[in-house]
């Protein structure tokens, strides 16, 4: 039987919206998809105008992101051997030679130290406050969680400076424990209040439960409250990594070396007479795949989060 | 098992007094009832029993041992709680195995596996142990939060009206076999309900709360007969007692104000007085609603009564209770 429902929108309703979904996800995916092929171009496609969307891929961005070269100069060329393999002959083919690897895969490392340190942390300690928040009776306890979330109701950066003074006389500067706390101080605020409301969803009765099957309220904690937390815990993961993995402020104030995260270092990659766009967007396209990977992987997890609470029961 | 002593217990919520000065002594072996309408206390003796709560003042003792300062692991008590809590990121198994995994207890896998078994048994859930504990209809999740309880060898069991959720049919098996187990272990229970049939098969005693007072505390028998004011005998009988004031018929003993009349204490026969409201055949017996002196009265008679609607009666009363204006029993 065909009819009118009310649940079920027609199709020519259910048509009119997946267009205008292709439609925004072309406008929103478009910048992505140009610095991934951009990341494929060679320097000259990359900055011909009009700009070339059909092309001739070549790996030469990401060999000249991994390595360092120099020019071949005459009184090198006679003890030249050949080149070896295809990273070698694309080197050889603009007149250099392979010197070294980049700094790019430290700086890539920094941010993974730095991004899943100060995400562990910050949902680590962020739990703990949450629950605490969520079911002991804390003195003052309305206006602590005030004063957390007023953490957050200034931009980060308006306090640079105070912050870069005090990361040199505490010798925090350019370290990835400086980066990490950081990091960590920004998402706490975030954390505690997005999983305060994910155990506050959490009956007490399971605790209780468990006080009466014979664990301690630690163990109550451990066993009953943070598996069902889980999907809170994910979702709360996933906020905190990408702002610790994106954050470019802070990074290029605080960090020059040892702890420098990509972000800060990918703009800086100089190739031989000028910007050398391609290897710059498959630094960046390398970059976007953690984040990625991981969002995909959890999306399960996330898309229950963030629709969680708003349905009672 | 063991004996269970509540000394002068009191116990505040903001400033409600949900517990005041409460004594009472589960025997060991014993099957004691709480009755009491809605906010008692009936939950809060529990709780403060299996040490969820805290007693503002008064003693909990575990066989003569003052527990106060034990935790609810520590006390070795099994509690069912009113509103299923079956871990739901576990399956009915993990559920059921989950207290004798406890630290406390370390129970040996195999037999871990026999009493799972057992009682999936017992409760008619073993093709759904390996189901989660979110799939299951609320029948079976209470059952699975009782059979929680049952793994364990607990010196009390306390139970907050376990039964409610059930089919009637289920409710009857689970009934016998709650009487069974505790009579075949030994069993002590604590046990709130507001079912009249699970009070009077099971229990042993009988307590009746009063807005968190112990007004009676007795056999089940002694708290239907011999109830000690209205609030005590509202809590059994089934039609509910008749109160109407005691002047309505004559031989009220001196300062009662009301009248408690249970079927038992009346016999309704040819005459005039009463008029016959509406007639209700339950099968097994007929429910009669009277009309006396604008007053109303629902009494039984006997299954195939030739009473109709509008005949008049008479009603004849036979040792009836008697009330003061507090609602206090005059003996």
């Amino acid at each position: 039987m065909s009819g009118f429902s009310v649940n079920e929108p027609s199709r020519r309703m259910k048509w009119f919206a997946g267009i205008l979904v292709v439609f925004y996800a072309l406008v929103t995916l478009m910048p992505l998809l140009w610095i991934i092929a951009t990341g494929f171009k060679s320097p000259a496609d990359s900055i011909a105008y009009p700009p070339k969307v059909i092309f001739r891929p070549t790996l030469e961005g990401y060999v000249n992101l991994f390595t360092t070269q120099t020019r071949i100069t005459p009184d090198m060329e006679e003890g030249l051997e050949p080149p070896k393999n295809w990273v070698e002959q694309i080197v050889r083919d603009k007149g250099m030679v392979i010197a070294g690897p980049s700094r790019y895969v430290q700086r890539f490392m920094n941010s993974v130290i730095i991004g899943f340190g100060s995400t562990f942390l910050s949902v680590f300690l962020g739990t703990l406050a949450a629950y605490a928040f969520s079911r002991f009776r804390v003195p003052i306890k309305d206006d602590l969680l005030f004063f957390i979330l007023s953490t957050r109701m200034m931009p980060p950066i308006a306090v640079a400076i105070p912050i870069f003074l005090m990361f040199r006389q505490l010798g925090l500067s350019d370290t990835h424990m400086g980066m990490i706390l950081l990091y960590t101080a920004v998402n706490l605020s975030l954390s505690v209040w997005l999983l305060k409301g994910f155990i506050d969803e959490i009956p007490l009765e399971y605790e209780e439960a468990a006080l009466i099957d014979g664990y301690t309220r630690f163990q109550a904690f451990y066993k009953v409250v943070l598996p069902q937390a889980m999907t809170g815990i994910a979702s709360t993961a996933i906020f905190c990594l990408i702002f610790a993995w994106n954050e470019y402020a802070f990074a290029v104030l605080l960090t020059s070396g040892e702890a420098q995260t990509a972000p800060p270092f990918i703009p800086t990659i100089i190739g031989v007479g000028g910007q050398d766009w391609p290897a710059v967007a498959a630094g960046a396209s390398i970059f976007l795949l953690p984040v990625m990977v991981i969002t995909i992987l959890l999306r399960k997890h996330l898309l229950r989060g963030i629709t969680f609470g708003a349905v009672r029961k | 098992m063991a004996e269970i002593t509540l000394r002068n217990v009191c116990k505040a919520f903001g400033g409600h007094s949900a517990l005041k000065d409460v004594s009472l002594t589960v025997p060991d072996g014993a099957f004691v009832v709480l009755l009491g309408p809605t906010g008692a206390g009936k939950t809060t003796t529990l709780r403060v029993i299996s040490g969820l709560e805290r007693p503002d003042s008064g003693q909990v003792l575990i066989d003569g041992e003052d527990v106060a300062s034990l935790s609810p692991a520590q006390r070795n008590v099994a509690m069912v709680f009113q509103q299923y809590s079956l871990y739901p990121h576990m399956s009915v198994r993990d559920n059921l195995a989950f207290p004798l995994k406890s630290p406390i207890l370390r129970t040996p896998a195999a037999e871990i596996v026999r009493k799972v078994g057992e009682v999936a048994d017992i409760l008619q859930i073993t093709h759904k142990l390996d189901n989660r504990a979110t799939e299951l209809s609320g029948g079976e999740m209470q059952r699975v939060s009782i059979g929680r309880a049952l793994v364990r060898n607990p010196r009390i069991y306390l139970m907050d009206e376990p039964l409610s959720s059930l089919d009637a049919k289920l409710r009857s098996d689970l009934r016998i076999e709650l009487k069974r187990i505790q009579a075949d272990l030994g069993a002590t229970f604590l046990y709130v309900t507001h079912d009249q049939i699970e009070a009077m098969t099971m229990a042993t005693h009988v307590g009746v709360l009063d807005h968190g007072t112990l007004v009676q505390f007795g056999s089940p028998r002694e708290i239907y007969e011999d109830p000690v004011s209205i609030h005590a005998a509202s809590r059994l009988g089934s039609p509910k007692i008749n109160i109407l004031p005691a002047d309505l018929f004559a031989g009220a003993p001196e300062g009662a104000a009301h009248i408690g009349l249970r079927p038992e204490h009346m016999r309704v026969k040819k005459g005039t007085g009463a008029k016959v409201v509406r007639v209700e055949h339950l099968g097994d017996q007929t429910r009669l609603h009277l009309n006396h002196k604008d007053h109303a009265i629902i009494t039984l008679t006997e299954a195939h009564t030739p009473l109709k609607q509008g005949d008049d009666v008479a009603v004849v009363l036979h040792d009836p209770l008697y009330f003061d204006a507090n609602g206090d029993r005059i003996k």
